[in-house]
């Protein structure tokens, strides 16, 4: 058990530092260099060699990432051109928006996806089956923005129900307005996303509780004459839900990859839309910070899957 | 050899033709047959095949009659001109551009490049899968480890990257630029399959008559997950739609003068346009929902046509 851990563990070290080499060698690829925007268009070019000098930027490259890489260490990210400040500041006040839409909507998603998947698994070619398959089947490959797009204009703009921009509205005074006025915000858009994404885990219980209906332990609960209700929410519904639980990782990944378009359509403050601002400004510094940081994301959302799974499952270990 | 056939046997001409039909009756009917079988007996599938191939047909062969740079034109005695009018059947948009021409050479783009992302990427993933499973030991380890680590990158996030370094970006180096990232969930599915073929007795056999490896794999074992290749493929060609629209949408696909699905939606983005102007926007986005699922309904029937047991097409 350990040792699947540990050898995951070593995997993700290589891993790391091909990553930070591939943002570092694309920022470098970038158009313009660090000091476009903080000097004077009247700057004399001879003043800006001499700065890309002191900077170390005519050093080769590799001596260059190795400099980076210090600064990493001590915490400093550069300063962002856009908004003149450090980027490490700039991107905690965007982070808690982010990850608190993110968390929100994977608890809505599992709030919807659990009873959908045991129910369809229980009445497997019924009515109700066929009616969550046909759920999953149109959820399954629309492409979230246009949903995204639809819903903030059915709800958000006709029918007026939900706010359509920001993360909390200006007049919201007290702490319990505050926090009531974050949620309202983002109501809308994880209610969108958890209700487009539960295919997978509702396709995945179903299956799960169609195999352990015919199992062994389920026929053994059953000729001791456990009622069926017990037997699905004790027996069945309890061994299936480990494994689903394993997706809460990947599906961090997921919903983090899916912040730039829900962020963008919502105007919600987070990572997501300062990533797509940046590129529009060409603010390489909040660039390079955000690839970084979501690339390491992925990699603990996926490390945390992988363990749960290995936990659970034991065949998956790593030999 | 017929003659002697017919000198010694008494089955006469008429039946033996009878008896080779009946055969060939019983025999499993080809792959084509039973996909056709199964879009016989499921209407909606067989329209949902006819609204697809129609609705490509027409838009290429509609979008070679409209001189794009002319209709990019802007005009603005026609600025959100509304639809159902004369001119415009689906109205105009703030540059006073025809909706409805937009749409056509928008869907040809769009589509244009979800072919060819599919095509590539799912070349790639085949060919990663196959080489990945068959071969095992280090092959496998290493291309293992490519495999986890372009997982592990912020897929849409390297593509904006990408895209904002190259300086002239066309539809062809943005299809490649996507299928960089996409092929990685048909490798991995192609791999586990072949992972299992290769256990088989058909493979120990060609092994051990010294037939070479990529005989084996490309004409032994691909021919035997064909269904599950089909199947695939037609799944992320619904899913690919999503890719380019979505980077368009944000405005990093194509650029603003060649018409997309993407940048049509995008107009939404203007919150007087999405309320007041809905027609700029809102046919591109009912028309990437209903080929999205047209194309994953086909998908689906092609899947039951692959497992026996959920057959609905009668098997004559």
């Amino acid at each position: 058990m350990w040792k699947t851990i540990l050898r995951r563990l070593l995997i993700m070290i290589p891993e790391v530092i091909l990553l930070s080499v591939l943002v570092f060698l694309l920022a470098k690829a970038m158009p313009g260099d660090p000091f476009t925007g903080s000097i004077n268009p009247k700057a004399d070019p001879a003043q800006i060699k001499h700065l890309m000098e002191i900077n170390g930027l005519n050093d080769p490259w590799y001596q260059q990432y190795w400099n980076w890489v210090v600064h990493l260490f001590h915490g400093n990210l550069g300063n962002s051109y856009q908004y003149q400040e450090p980027v490490t500041r700039l991107i905690e006040g965007r982070a808690g928006n982010t990850l608190w839409l993110a968390f929100f909507t994977m608890i809505l998603t599992y709030a919807f996806a659990l009873p959908l998947g045991v129910y369809a698994g229980r009445h497997e070619g019924k009515l109700p089956d066929t009616i969550i398959r046909f759920y999953t089947y149109v959820t399954f490959c629309i492409p979230v923005f246009v949903i995204l797009v639809l819903g903030i204009w059915i709800f958000g703009y006709v029918l007026g129900w939900f706010p359509t921009t920001g993360s909390v509205s200006s007049d919201a005074q007290t702490w319990a307005q505050t926090v009531g006025s974050r949620f309202y915000h983002i109501l809308l858009p994880s209610l969108l996303g958890a209700l487009f994404g539960t295919v997978n885990i509702v396709q995945y219980l179903r299956s799960e509780v169609i195999d352990a209906k015919h199992s062994d332990y389920v026929r053994t609960a059953r000729s001791k004459g456990v009622p069926s209700k017990d037997i699905y929410r004790h027996h069945i519904f309890r061994n299936s839900l480990l494994p689903i639980a394993a997706f809460a990782g990947y599906s961090i990944t997921g919903l983090l990859n899916g912040s730039i378009f829900t962020e963008t359509v919502f105007s919600y403050p987070g990572m997501g839309l300062l990533f797509v601002n940046s590129i529009s400004y060409r603010d390489y510094t909040v660039i390079t910070a955000l690839v970084l940081i979501y690339g390491i994301l992925n990699l603990v959302g996926t490390l945390l899957s992988d363990i749960i799974l290995s936990i659970v499952d034991p065949r998956v270990r790593i030999e | 050899m017929a003659e002697n056939f017919e000198k010694h046997s008494d089955i006469s001409a008429a039946d033996l033709a009878r008896l080779n039909q009946e055969a060939q009756a019983e025999a499993t009917p080809s792959t084509a047959k039973i996909i056709w079988n199964e879009f016989k007996a499921d209407k909606p599938a067989m329209a949902a095949l006819f609204i697809i191939v129609g609705f490509i047909a027409f838009v290429m062969i509609g979008a070679l009659f409209i001189n794009t740079p002319k209709m990019m034109e802007t005009n603005i005695m026609d600025y959100f001109d509304k639809p159902f009018t004369t001119d415009f059947w689906l109205g105009a948009d703030s540059g006073g551009r025809s909706v409805a021409k937009q749409l056509i050479v928008g869907s040809r783009n769009s589509i244009g490049i979800a072919i060819g992302l599919t095509v590539i990427s799912s070349t790639v993933g085949i060919c990663w899968g196959l080489i990945s499973g068959y071969f095992g030991g280090y092959i496998d380890w290493g291309m293992q480890r490519v495999y986890d680590f372009t997982m592990m990158l912020p897929m849409l996030m390297m593509i904006i990257v990408l895209v904002t370094i190259i300086p002239h970006y066309n539809a062809v180096s943005l299809t490649l630029i996507f299928s960089l990232f996409y092929w990685e969930g048909t490798s991995r599915l192609i791999r586990s399959r072949t992972l299992a073929e290769t256990q088989k007795d058909y493979v120990a056999a060609s092994k051990t008559s010294g037939t070479s490896n990529w005989k084996i794999i490309f004409q032994g074992i691909m021919p035997n997950i064909s269904s599950l290749i089909i199947i695939d493929t037609t799944l992320s060609f619904a899913e690919n739609i999503g890719v380019e629209t979505g980077l368009s949408y944000l405005g990093f696909g194509l650029p603003t003068q060649t018409p997309s699905l993407g940048t049509m939606i995008a107009n939404a983005n203007d919150p007087t346009n999405i309320t007041l102007y809905w027609w700029t926007w809102l046919p591109a986005a009912l028309e990437i929902i209903v080929l999205c699922l047209s194309i994953s309904y086909i998908g689906q029937v092609l899947r039951r046509a692959a497992d026996a047991s959920q057959r609905q097409g009668a098997a004559d």
